[in-house]
Protein backbone atom coordinates (compact mmCIF):
# COMPACT_ATOMS: atom_id res chain seq x y z
CA UNK A 1 0.00 0.00 0.00
CA UNK A 2 1.68 3.59 -1.14
CA UNK A 3 -0.22 6.77 -1.13
CA UNK A 4 -0.20 10.23 -2.72
CA UNK A 5 -1.46 13.63 -2.09
CA UNK A 6 -3.46 14.80 -5.15
CA UNK A 7 -3.29 18.37 -5.04
CA UNK A 8 -6.33 20.24 -5.77
CA UNK A 9 -6.87 23.44 -7.77
CA UNK A 10 -9.52 26.47 -7.41
CA UNK A 11 -10.78 24.91 -4.58
CA UNK A 12 -12.63 22.18 -7.18
CA UNK A 13 -12.21 18.80 -6.03
CA UNK A 14 -14.22 17.25 -8.84
CA UNK A 15 -11.97 18.51 -10.72
CA UNK A 16 -9.30 17.03 -9.68
CA UNK A 17 -11.53 13.77 -9.48
CA UNK A 18 -12.03 14.09 -12.98
CA UNK A 19 -8.38 14.88 -14.09
CA UNK A 20 -7.23 11.46 -12.21
CA UNK A 21 -9.86 9.47 -13.54
CA UNK A 22 -8.83 10.95 -16.94
CA UNK A 23 -5.42 9.70 -16.56
CA UNK A 24 -6.72 6.24 -15.63
CA UNK A 25 -7.77 5.99 -18.96
CA UNK A 26 -5.12 7.63 -20.75
CA UNK A 27 -2.80 5.65 -19.65
CA UNK A 28 -4.91 2.71 -20.35
CA UNK A 29 -5.04 1.61 -16.27
CA UNK A 30 -8.64 1.03 -17.41
CA UNK A 31 -10.23 0.21 -20.40
CA UNK A 32 -13.35 2.29 -19.26
CA UNK A 33 -14.83 3.59 -15.89
CA UNK A 34 -17.91 3.31 -14.36
CA UNK A 35 -18.58 6.34 -12.24
CA UNK A 36 -21.94 8.47 -11.10
CA UNK A 37 -22.42 10.95 -13.40
CA UNK A 38 -24.83 14.07 -13.00
CA UNK A 39 -28.43 13.83 -15.08
CA UNK A 40 -29.07 16.41 -17.87
CA UNK A 41 -31.72 17.83 -15.05
CA UNK A 42 -29.24 18.28 -12.42
CA UNK A 43 -31.95 15.93 -10.17
CA UNK A 44 -29.20 13.20 -9.18
CA UNK A 45 -26.83 10.63 -10.89
CA UNK A 46 -26.65 7.61 -12.56
CA UNK A 47 -23.89 5.27 -12.71
CA UNK A 48 -22.46 5.81 -16.26
CA UNK A 49 -20.07 3.61 -17.78
CA UNK A 50 -17.61 5.67 -19.96
CA UNK A 51 -14.94 4.90 -22.73
CA UNK A 52 -14.17 8.64 -24.06
CA UNK A 53 -12.49 10.58 -21.51
CA UNK A 54 -14.31 13.31 -23.27
CA UNK A 55 -17.53 11.96 -21.27
CA UNK A 56 -15.99 12.11 -17.39
CA UNK A 57 -16.85 16.22 -17.41
CA UNK A 58 -19.36 15.95 -15.14
CA UNK A 59 -19.33 12.88 -13.55
CA UNK A 60 -19.80 12.80 -9.59
CA UNK A 61 -17.11 10.21 -7.68
CA UNK A 62 -18.80 11.08 -4.57
CA UNK A 63 -22.40 11.70 -5.80
CA UNK A 64 -24.43 12.20 -2.38
CA UNK A 65 -27.32 9.63 -4.07
CA UNK A 66 -27.42 5.72 -4.47
CA UNK A 67 -30.09 5.41 -6.76
CA UNK A 68 -29.20 1.63 -7.53
CA UNK A 69 -26.31 -0.58 -5.67
CA UNK A 70 -23.03 -1.01 -8.14
CA UNK A 71 -22.49 -4.34 -7.04
CA UNK A 72 -25.60 -5.38 -8.98
CA UNK A 73 -24.28 -3.43 -12.05
CA UNK A 74 -20.89 -5.08 -11.46
CA UNK A 75 -22.55 -8.95 -11.58
CA UNK A 76 -23.85 -8.43 -15.05
CA UNK A 77 -20.39 -6.35 -16.26
CA UNK A 78 -18.09 -8.98 -15.17
CA UNK A 79 -19.57 -12.32 -15.39
CA UNK A 80 -18.98 -12.80 -18.81
CA UNK A 81 -15.54 -11.03 -19.82
CA UNK A 82 -15.68 -7.46 -20.92
CA UNK A 83 -12.21 -7.50 -22.80
CA UNK A 84 -11.08 -4.48 -20.95
CA UNK A 85 -10.39 -3.77 -17.50
CA UNK A 86 -13.09 -1.85 -16.16
CA UNK A 87 -12.41 1.04 -13.03
CA UNK A 88 -15.30 1.14 -10.92
CA UNK A 89 -15.77 3.62 -8.50
CA UNK A 90 -17.61 2.13 -5.65
CA UNK A 91 -19.10 3.90 -2.37
CA UNK A 92 -17.60 1.32 0.81
CA UNK A 93 -20.92 -0.52 0.61
CA UNK A 94 -21.13 -0.96 -2.52
CA UNK A 95 -17.25 -2.17 -2.76
CA UNK A 96 -18.28 -4.49 0.52
CA UNK A 97 -21.31 -5.92 -1.74
CA UNK A 98 -19.15 -6.51 -4.65
CA UNK A 99 -16.94 -8.71 -2.94
CA UNK A 100 -19.70 -10.93 -1.31
CA UNK A 101 -20.86 -11.22 -4.90
CA UNK A 102 -17.57 -12.46 -6.11
CA UNK A 103 -17.97 -15.31 -3.25
CA UNK A 104 -21.36 -16.56 -4.82
CA UNK A 105 -19.28 -16.38 -8.27
CA UNK A 106 -21.29 -13.14 -9.41
CA UNK A 107 -18.90 -10.63 -9.56
CA UNK A 108 -15.32 -11.02 -11.19
CA UNK A 109 -12.88 -8.76 -9.57
CA UNK A 110 -10.02 -9.93 -12.11
CA UNK A 111 -12.10 -7.62 -14.63
CA UNK A 112 -11.85 -4.65 -12.14
CA UNK A 113 -10.17 -2.46 -10.60
CA UNK A 114 -11.88 -0.98 -7.73
CA UNK A 115 -11.86 2.67 -6.94
CA UNK A 116 -13.06 3.25 -3.31
CA UNK A 117 -14.19 6.29 -2.13
CA UNK A 118 -14.45 8.17 1.62
CA UNK A 119 -18.44 8.42 2.05
CA UNK A 120 -19.76 10.79 3.44
CA UNK A 121 -23.27 9.41 2.94
CA UNK A 122 -26.26 9.75 0.83
CA UNK A 123 -29.78 11.60 0.82
CA UNK A 124 -32.75 9.52 -0.37
CA UNK A 125 -32.96 9.89 -4.43
CA UNK A 126 -36.47 11.98 -4.21
CA UNK A 127 -34.84 14.01 -1.11
CA UNK A 128 -31.94 15.48 -2.98
CA UNK A 129 -34.19 16.00 -6.29
CA UNK A 130 -36.61 17.98 -4.15
CA UNK A 131 -34.06 20.04 -2.63
CA UNK A 132 -31.77 20.21 -6.22
CA UNK A 133 -34.77 21.08 -8.04
CA UNK A 134 -36.60 23.41 -5.86
CA UNK A 135 -34.13 25.56 -3.66
CA UNK A 136 -31.60 24.28 -6.49
CA UNK A 137 -29.51 23.29 -3.24
CA UNK A 138 -27.06 20.64 -4.86
CA UNK A 139 -24.45 22.26 -4.84
CA UNK A 140 -24.11 23.58 -1.46
CA UNK A 141 -25.32 20.60 -0.10
CA UNK A 142 -22.47 19.06 -1.82
CA UNK A 143 -20.24 22.10 -0.41
CA UNK A 144 -21.77 20.87 3.25
CA UNK A 145 -20.49 17.30 2.43
CA UNK A 146 -16.91 18.72 1.11
CA UNK A 147 -16.69 20.94 4.45
CA UNK A 148 -17.64 18.10 6.78
CA UNK A 149 -15.16 15.40 6.08
CA UNK A 150 -11.98 17.37 7.38
CA UNK A 151 -13.81 17.10 10.32
CA UNK A 152 -15.98 13.87 10.33
CA UNK A 153 -19.25 16.21 11.13
CA UNK A 154 -21.45 14.83 8.13
CA UNK A 155 -24.56 15.20 9.44
CA UNK A 156 -25.36 18.46 10.15
CA UNK A 157 -27.29 19.62 6.72
CA UNK A 158 -30.53 19.52 8.38
CA UNK A 159 -30.42 23.33 7.25
CA UNK A 160 -31.68 22.15 3.68
CA UNK A 161 -34.37 20.25 4.82
CA UNK A 162 -32.86 17.28 4.17
CA UNK A 163 -30.67 14.45 6.09
CA UNK A 164 -28.73 11.53 5.32
CA UNK A 165 -30.26 8.40 4.85
CA UNK A 166 -30.76 6.24 8.16
CA UNK A 167 -28.39 3.20 6.85
CA UNK A 168 -25.76 6.66 6.67
CA UNK A 169 -26.27 8.14 9.58
CA UNK A 170 -25.35 4.60 11.46
CA UNK A 171 -23.04 2.88 8.67
CA UNK A 172 -19.66 2.21 10.74
CA UNK A 173 -18.11 1.76 7.66
CA UNK A 174 -17.47 4.49 5.98
CA UNK A 175 -14.33 3.44 4.31
CA UNK A 176 -13.25 1.68 1.72
CA UNK A 177 -11.67 -2.00 2.85
CA UNK A 178 -9.23 -3.47 0.62
CA UNK A 179 -10.19 -1.56 -2.79
CA UNK A 180 -7.81 -0.99 -5.43
CA UNK A 181 -7.44 2.69 -5.49
CA UNK A 182 -9.39 4.72 -2.36
CA UNK A 183 -9.73 8.54 -2.61
CA UNK A 184 -9.34 9.25 0.89
CA UNK A 185 -11.22 12.53 1.86
CA UNK A 186 -11.60 12.19 5.89
CA UNK A 187 -9.47 14.47 7.65
CA UNK A 188 -8.29 16.25 4.66
CA UNK A 189 -9.32 19.76 2.90
CA UNK A 190 -10.59 18.72 0.08
CA UNK A 191 -10.97 22.11 -1.88
CA UNK A 192 -7.29 22.09 -1.13
CA UNK A 193 -5.91 17.87 -1.86
CA UNK A 194 -7.40 14.64 -1.59
CA UNK A 195 -5.10 11.61 -0.36
CA UNK A 196 -5.34 8.50 -3.02
CA UNK A 197 -4.42 5.50 -1.87
CA UNK A 198 -3.20 2.70 -4.19
CA UNK A 199 -3.26 -0.64 -2.77
CA UNK A 200 -0.66 -3.47 -3.32
CA UNK A 201 -2.62 -5.19 -5.95
CA UNK A 202 -2.12 -2.45 -8.37
CA UNK A 203 0.67 -0.56 -6.87
CA UNK A 204 2.98 -1.79 -9.34
CA UNK A 205 1.53 -1.33 -12.48
CA UNK A 206 0.45 2.22 -11.35
CA UNK A 207 3.77 3.19 -10.60
CA UNK A 208 5.13 1.81 -14.18
CA UNK A 209 2.44 3.77 -15.47
CA UNK A 210 3.64 7.29 -13.81
CA UNK A 211 -0.22 8.10 -13.15
CA UNK A 212 0.65 9.93 -9.91
CA UNK A 213 3.90 10.03 -7.72
CA UNK A 214 3.21 7.55 -4.77
CA UNK A 215 5.75 8.44 -2.00
CA UNK A 216 3.96 9.14 1.49
CA UNK A 217 2.55 6.54 3.64
CA UNK A 218 -0.98 6.87 4.95
CA UNK A 219 -2.27 10.16 6.61
CA UNK A 220 -2.44 10.30 10.38
CA UNK A 221 -4.98 12.86 10.45
CA UNK A 222 -7.27 10.82 7.93
CA UNK A 223 -6.64 7.73 10.25
CA UNK A 224 -8.22 9.99 13.63
CA UNK A 225 -11.15 11.28 11.84
CA UNK A 226 -12.26 7.97 10.69
CA UNK A 227 -11.63 6.04 14.34
CA UNK A 228 -13.85 9.23 15.57
CA UNK A 229 -16.35 8.84 13.29
CA UNK A 230 -17.00 4.92 13.54
CA UNK A 231 -17.42 5.23 17.32
CA UNK A 232 -19.88 8.17 16.89
CA UNK A 233 -21.66 5.80 14.17
CA UNK A 234 -21.50 2.90 16.08
CA UNK A 235 -22.72 4.59 19.33
CA UNK A 236 -26.10 5.69 17.02
CA UNK A 237 -25.88 1.95 15.13
CA UNK A 238 -26.39 0.45 18.32
CA UNK A 239 -29.01 3.02 19.86
CA UNK A 240 -31.17 2.31 16.25
CA UNK A 241 -30.45 -1.94 17.25
CA UNK A 242 -31.08 -1.28 20.67
CA UNK A 243 -34.67 0.09 20.09
CA UNK A 244 -35.72 -1.97 17.51
CA UNK A 245 -34.54 -5.04 19.77
CA UNK A 246 -36.59 -3.48 22.20
CA UNK A 247 -39.64 -2.90 20.50
CA UNK A 248 -39.51 -6.55 18.20
CA UNK A 249 -40.76 -8.80 21.40
CA UNK A 250 -41.79 -11.52 19.60
CA UNK A 251 -43.14 -12.00 16.41
CA UNK A 252 -46.12 -11.37 16.67
CA UNK A 253 -44.38 -7.82 17.57
CA UNK A 254 -42.66 -7.82 14.42
CA UNK A 255 -45.62 -8.39 12.28
CA UNK A 256 -47.02 -5.57 13.58
CA UNK A 257 -44.52 -3.23 12.97
CA UNK A 258 -44.44 -5.18 9.16
CA UNK A 259 -48.14 -4.90 9.18
CA UNK A 260 -48.57 -2.13 6.69
CA UNK A 261 -45.76 -4.26 4.31
CA UNK A 262 -47.40 -4.40 0.55
CA UNK A 263 -45.46 -7.83 -0.19
CA UNK A 264 -44.02 -5.95 -3.32
CA UNK A 265 -40.77 -7.80 -3.06
CA UNK A 266 -38.75 -4.08 -3.74
CA UNK A 267 -36.54 -4.93 -0.88
CA UNK A 268 -35.24 -7.65 -2.14
CA UNK A 269 -35.17 -6.39 -5.78
CA UNK A 270 -32.69 -3.45 -4.63
CA UNK A 271 -30.78 -5.93 -2.07
CA UNK A 272 -27.28 -6.30 -3.76
CA UNK A 273 -26.86 -9.50 -1.54
CA UNK A 274 -30.04 -11.18 -2.63
CA UNK A 275 -28.27 -13.41 -4.80
CA UNK A 276 -29.85 -16.60 -6.18
CA UNK A 277 -30.64 -16.70 -9.81
CA UNK A 278 -34.19 -18.13 -9.08
CA UNK A 279 -35.32 -16.76 -5.99
CA UNK A 280 -37.91 -19.45 -4.47
CA UNK A 281 -40.59 -16.17 -4.37
CA UNK A 282 -40.58 -16.38 -7.85
CA UNK A 283 -41.26 -20.03 -7.82
CA UNK A 284 -44.80 -21.80 -7.68
CA UNK A 285 -44.08 -22.89 -3.94
CA UNK A 286 -46.79 -20.11 -2.33
CA UNK A 287 -49.26 -21.09 -4.87
CA UNK A 288 -51.36 -23.39 -3.24
CA UNK A 289 -54.50 -25.36 -3.74
CA UNK A 290 -57.30 -23.53 -2.92
CA UNK A 291 -58.69 -25.82 -0.21
CA UNK A 292 -55.09 -25.30 1.86
CA UNK A 293 -56.03 -21.62 1.87
CA UNK A 294 -59.56 -22.81 3.10
CA UNK A 295 -57.88 -25.23 5.68
CA UNK A 296 -55.59 -22.35 7.43
CA UNK A 297 -58.99 -19.85 7.35
CA UNK A 298 -60.65 -22.89 9.09
CA UNK A 299 -58.11 -23.79 11.96
CA UNK A 300 -57.09 -19.89 12.64
CA UNK A 301 -60.99 -18.80 12.25
CA UNK A 302 -59.09 -16.42 9.45
CA UNK A 303 -55.95 -15.27 7.78
CA UNK A 304 -54.65 -12.34 6.61
CA UNK A 305 -54.40 -12.60 2.61
CA UNK A 306 -51.74 -13.22 0.58
CA UNK A 307 -50.04 -15.52 3.70
CA UNK A 308 -46.42 -15.19 2.94
CA UNK A 309 -45.43 -11.97 4.84
CA UNK A 310 -43.47 -13.45 7.66
CA UNK A 311 -42.17 -16.17 5.56
CA UNK A 312 -40.77 -13.59 3.58
CA UNK A 313 -38.75 -11.55 5.50
CA UNK A 314 -37.71 -14.55 7.47
CA UNK A 315 -36.52 -16.86 4.40
CA UNK A 316 -34.93 -14.09 3.24
CA UNK A 317 -32.96 -13.21 6.58
CA UNK A 318 -32.17 -16.69 6.94
CA UNK A 319 -30.65 -16.86 3.37
CA UNK A 320 -28.74 -13.43 3.49
CA UNK A 321 -28.54 -11.86 6.89
CA UNK A 322 -25.12 -13.64 7.33
CA UNK A 323 -23.99 -11.24 3.88
CA UNK A 324 -25.63 -8.34 4.61
CA UNK A 325 -23.64 -5.35 4.44
CA UNK A 326 -25.75 -2.61 5.10
CA UNK A 327 -26.30 -0.40 2.41
CA UNK A 328 -29.87 0.15 3.26
CA UNK A 329 -31.50 -0.03 -0.41
CA UNK A 330 -34.09 -2.19 1.05
CA UNK A 331 -35.55 1.03 2.90
CA UNK A 332 -35.13 3.26 0.24
CA UNK A 333 -36.79 0.69 -2.21
CA UNK A 334 -39.50 0.17 0.55
CA UNK A 335 -42.95 2.18 -0.25
CA UNK A 336 -44.37 2.50 3.06
CA UNK A 337 -41.31 3.49 4.69
CA UNK A 338 -40.69 0.10 6.87
CA UNK A 339 -37.80 -0.38 8.98
CA UNK A 340 -36.50 -2.70 6.76
CA UNK A 341 -31.94 -2.26 7.11
CA UNK A 342 -32.65 -2.13 10.78
CA UNK A 343 -34.39 -5.79 11.00
CA UNK A 344 -31.65 -7.23 8.29
CA UNK A 345 -28.60 -5.32 10.25
CA UNK A 346 -29.68 -5.57 13.80
CA UNK A 347 -29.90 -9.53 13.06
CA UNK A 348 -27.44 -9.61 10.61
CA UNK A 349 -25.01 -8.51 13.97
CA UNK A 350 -26.49 -11.55 15.54
CA UNK A 351 -25.61 -14.27 12.99
CA UNK A 352 -22.57 -12.56 11.35
CA UNK A 353 -20.71 -12.52 14.89
CA UNK A 354 -21.94 -16.48 16.17
CA UNK A 355 -19.21 -16.58 12.70
CA UNK A 356 -17.00 -14.08 13.67
CA UNK A 357 -17.56 -13.17 10.01
CA UNK A 358 -17.92 -9.23 8.15
CA UNK A 359 -19.20 -9.57 5.15
CA UNK A 360 -16.84 -7.64 2.36
CA UNK A 361 -13.53 -7.52 4.15
CA UNK A 362 -11.62 -10.29 2.06
CA UNK A 363 -12.63 -12.14 -1.00
CA UNK A 364 -11.13 -14.75 -0.10
CA UNK A 365 -13.17 -15.41 2.98
CA UNK A 366 -16.06 -18.02 2.09
CA UNK A 367 -19.29 -16.70 3.30
CA UNK A 368 -20.72 -18.92 6.55
CA UNK A 369 -23.63 -20.57 4.48
CA UNK A 370 -21.34 -21.68 1.71
CA UNK A 371 -19.38 -23.38 4.56
CA UNK A 372 -19.30 -25.21 8.00
CA UNK A 373 -16.35 -26.57 10.21
CA UNK A 374 -16.38 -30.01 11.03
CA UNK A 375 -16.35 -29.46 14.73
CA UNK A 376 -18.54 -26.55 15.69
CA UNK A 377 -22.10 -25.73 16.61
CA UNK A 378 -21.93 -29.38 18.31
CA UNK A 379 -25.37 -27.88 21.30
CA UNK A 380 -27.40 -27.88 18.05
CA UNK A 381 -26.97 -31.72 17.96
CA UNK A 382 -28.39 -32.04 21.22
CA UNK A 383 -24.69 -32.62 22.80
CA UNK A 384 -24.39 -31.53 26.10
CA UNK A 385 -21.61 -29.33 26.17
CA UNK B 1 -60.20 -30.59 28.27
CA UNK B 2 -57.66 -32.86 26.85
CA UNK B 3 -54.34 -32.48 27.29
CA UNK B 4 -52.42 -30.69 24.44
CA UNK B 5 -51.02 -33.21 21.91
CA UNK B 6 -48.15 -31.49 19.93
CA UNK B 7 -47.62 -31.78 16.08
CA UNK B 8 -44.23 -32.44 14.84
CA UNK B 9 -43.05 -32.71 11.23
CA UNK B 10 -39.87 -34.45 10.97
CA UNK B 11 -37.61 -34.31 7.70
CA UNK B 12 -35.44 -37.08 7.96
CA UNK B 13 -32.60 -37.92 5.27
CA UNK B 14 -32.81 -41.30 3.28
CA UNK B 15 -29.85 -43.07 4.17
CA UNK B 16 -29.82 -42.43 7.89
CA UNK B 17 -32.55 -41.40 10.42
CA UNK B 18 -35.40 -42.21 8.13
CA UNK B 19 -33.78 -45.78 8.06
CA UNK B 20 -33.55 -45.56 11.75
CA UNK B 21 -37.30 -43.98 11.82
CA UNK B 22 -38.50 -47.83 10.04
CA UNK B 23 -36.33 -49.78 12.38
CA UNK B 24 -38.20 -48.27 15.67
CA UNK B 25 -41.27 -49.31 13.75
CA UNK B 26 -40.25 -52.58 13.01
CA UNK B 27 -38.55 -53.30 15.99
CA UNK B 28 -42.01 -52.21 17.85
CA UNK B 29 -40.13 -49.17 19.84
CA UNK B 30 -42.79 -47.43 21.54
CA UNK B 31 -42.90 -43.79 20.59
CA UNK B 32 -46.35 -41.02 20.56
CA UNK B 33 -47.56 -41.01 17.42
CA UNK B 34 -47.56 -36.96 16.91
CA UNK B 35 -44.62 -36.80 14.23
CA UNK B 36 -45.46 -36.30 10.38
CA UNK B 37 -42.77 -37.65 8.60
CA UNK B 38 -41.35 -36.21 5.42
CA UNK B 39 -38.65 -38.34 4.04
CA UNK B 40 -35.60 -36.31 2.01
CA UNK B 41 -32.65 -37.50 0.41
CA UNK B 42 -30.41 -35.57 2.42
CA UNK B 43 -30.31 -33.12 5.55
CA UNK B 44 -28.43 -30.90 3.42
CA UNK B 45 -31.88 -30.97 1.29
CA UNK B 46 -33.17 -29.04 4.21
CA UNK B 47 -33.66 -25.18 3.46
CA UNK B 48 -35.06 -23.08 6.37
CA UNK B 49 -37.92 -22.23 4.62
CA UNK B 50 -39.11 -25.83 4.80
CA UNK B 51 -38.64 -25.57 8.69
CA UNK B 52 -40.51 -21.97 8.78
CA UNK B 53 -43.22 -23.20 6.37
CA UNK B 54 -43.78 -26.12 8.80
CA UNK B 55 -43.65 -23.74 11.81
CA UNK B 56 -46.17 -20.86 9.93
CA UNK B 57 -48.65 -23.81 9.06
CA UNK B 58 -49.30 -24.72 12.48
CA UNK B 59 -46.79 -27.24 13.69
CA UNK B 60 -45.53 -27.34 17.20
CA UNK B 61 -42.19 -28.42 16.11
CA UNK B 62 -39.56 -29.37 13.59
CA UNK B 63 -37.44 -32.33 13.88
CA UNK B 64 -34.13 -32.42 11.53
CA UNK B 65 -32.32 -35.96 11.30
CA UNK B 66 -29.83 -36.83 9.21
CA UNK B 67 -26.76 -38.82 9.62
CA UNK B 68 -23.58 -38.74 11.88
CA UNK B 69 -20.82 -36.63 11.57
CA UNK B 70 -18.75 -38.07 9.04
CA UNK B 71 -21.44 -40.60 7.73
CA UNK B 72 -23.30 -38.26 5.36
CA UNK B 73 -23.89 -40.15 1.88
CA UNK B 74 -23.07 -36.88 0.33
CA UNK B 75 -20.16 -36.21 2.60
CA UNK B 76 -21.40 -32.87 3.99
CA UNK B 77 -24.68 -32.25 3.53
CA UNK B 78 -25.20 -32.93 7.95
CA UNK B 79 -22.96 -30.19 8.26
CA UNK B 80 -24.62 -27.87 5.88
CA UNK B 81 -27.81 -28.56 7.47
CA UNK B 82 -26.41 -27.62 10.95
CA UNK B 83 -24.75 -24.66 9.92
CA UNK B 84 -28.33 -23.31 8.53
CA UNK B 85 -30.46 -24.69 11.31
CA UNK B 86 -28.01 -23.01 13.47
CA UNK B 87 -28.45 -19.59 11.26
CA UNK B 88 -32.00 -19.92 11.55
CA UNK B 89 -32.34 -20.11 15.52
CA UNK B 90 -30.47 -17.48 15.85
CA UNK B 91 -32.38 -15.40 13.86
CA UNK B 92 -35.69 -16.47 15.19
CA UNK B 93 -34.45 -16.02 18.88
CA UNK B 94 -33.54 -12.57 18.16
CA UNK B 95 -36.89 -11.79 16.88
CA UNK B 96 -38.61 -13.14 19.94
CA UNK B 97 -39.33 -16.70 18.90
CA UNK B 98 -38.30 -19.69 20.62
CA UNK B 99 -35.79 -21.85 18.93
CA UNK B 100 -36.21 -24.99 20.98
CA UNK B 101 -39.04 -25.98 19.02
CA UNK B 102 -36.70 -27.11 16.28
CA UNK B 103 -34.29 -29.74 17.00
CA UNK B 104 -31.52 -31.34 14.87
CA UNK B 105 -30.56 -34.84 15.27
CA UNK B 106 -27.66 -37.05 14.23
CA UNK B 107 -29.52 -40.99 13.91
CA UNK B 108 -27.99 -43.87 12.46
CA UNK B 109 -29.87 -45.91 10.65
CA UNK B 110 -29.17 -48.40 13.53
CA UNK B 111 -30.59 -46.77 16.13
CA UNK B 112 -33.89 -47.40 15.98
CA UNK B 113 -34.50 -46.52 19.87
CA UNK B 114 -32.69 -43.41 19.50
CA UNK B 115 -35.05 -42.20 17.42
CA UNK B 116 -37.92 -43.66 18.79
CA UNK B 117 -36.35 -41.35 22.36
CA UNK B 118 -35.74 -38.66 20.84
CA UNK B 119 -39.23 -38.07 19.39
CA UNK B 120 -40.79 -39.11 22.90
CA UNK B 121 -38.55 -36.98 24.82
CA UNK B 122 -39.34 -33.82 21.83
CA UNK B 123 -43.27 -34.85 22.74
CA UNK B 124 -42.86 -34.56 26.17
CA UNK B 125 -40.55 -31.10 25.95
CA UNK B 126 -43.25 -29.68 23.29
CA UNK B 127 -46.03 -30.18 25.70
CA UNK B 128 -44.05 -27.94 28.79
CA UNK B 129 -43.81 -24.99 25.73
CA UNK B 130 -47.52 -25.52 24.68
CA UNK B 131 -48.79 -24.66 21.48
CA UNK B 132 -47.13 -23.39 19.06
CA UNK B 133 -47.99 -19.17 19.21
CA UNK B 134 -47.38 -18.37 15.58
CA UNK B 135 -51.21 -20.92 15.53
CA UNK B 136 -52.76 -17.86 16.98
CA UNK B 137 -51.67 -15.03 14.35
CA UNK B 138 -53.87 -14.41 11.31
CA UNK B 139 -50.93 -13.03 9.76
CA UNK B 140 -48.77 -15.39 8.41
S1 LIG C 1 -24.25 2.98 3.83
FE1 LIG C 1 -22.18 3.80 4.33
S2 LIG C 1 -20.94 3.43 2.55
FE2 LIG C 1 -23.08 3.14 1.91
S3 LIG C 1 -23.70 5.13 1.06
FE3 LIG C 1 -24.23 5.16 3.24
S4 LIG C 1 -22.45 6.02 4.31
FE4 LIG C 1 -21.81 5.46 2.25
S1 LIG D 1 -30.69 -6.29 3.38
FE1 LIG D 1 -30.83 -4.09 2.98
S2 LIG D 1 -29.07 -3.22 4.05
FE2 LIG D 1 -28.65 -5.44 3.85
S3 LIG D 1 -27.48 -5.62 1.96
FE3 LIG D 1 -29.65 -5.91 1.42
S4 LIG D 1 -30.38 -3.87 0.79
FE4 LIG D 1 -28.42 -3.58 1.89
S1 LIG E 1 -40.30 -3.19 0.06
FE1 LIG E 1 -41.46 -2.82 1.94
S2 LIG E 1 -43.61 -3.19 1.38
FE2 LIG E 1 -42.33 -4.11 -0.26
S3 LIG E 1 -42.07 -6.25 0.40
FE3 LIG E 1 -40.29 -5.12 1.21
S4 LIG E 1 -40.93 -4.53 3.30
FE4 LIG E 1 -42.79 -5.12 2.20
Amino acid sequence: MKAAILSVENGDPLAALRGFLRRLLETRMVGMILVPKALPSGAGFVQTLIRDPAMLDDVHPVAPTMPVQSARILSGLTVGDPGERIGAVLKPCELRAAVELTKFLQVKLDHLVTIGVDCPGTYEVEDYARVAGEKGAGDSLWEGMVRGVKTGRLDGQEEEGIALRLACRICENPVPVNADITFGFFGHDPSREIEVIVGERVVGEFEERGIIGLSSEESSERGQVISQLKEERIRKRDEVFGRFRQQTTDLQALMSTFSTCVRCHNCMVACPICYCKECVFRTPTFEHQSNQFVRWADRKGGIQMPTDTLIFHLTRLAHMATSCIGCGLCDSACPSGLPVMTLFRTVAQGVQSLFDYLPGRDPEETPPVATFREDELQVETGAKD
Amino acid sequence: MSEFEPRIVAFLCHWCTYTGADLAGTTRQQYPPNIRIIHLMCSGAVDTIYVLKALIDGADGVLIGGCHPGDCHYQTGNYKARRRVAILKNILSQLGYDPERIWLRWISASEGKLFADTVTQMVEELKQKGPNPIKKMWAL
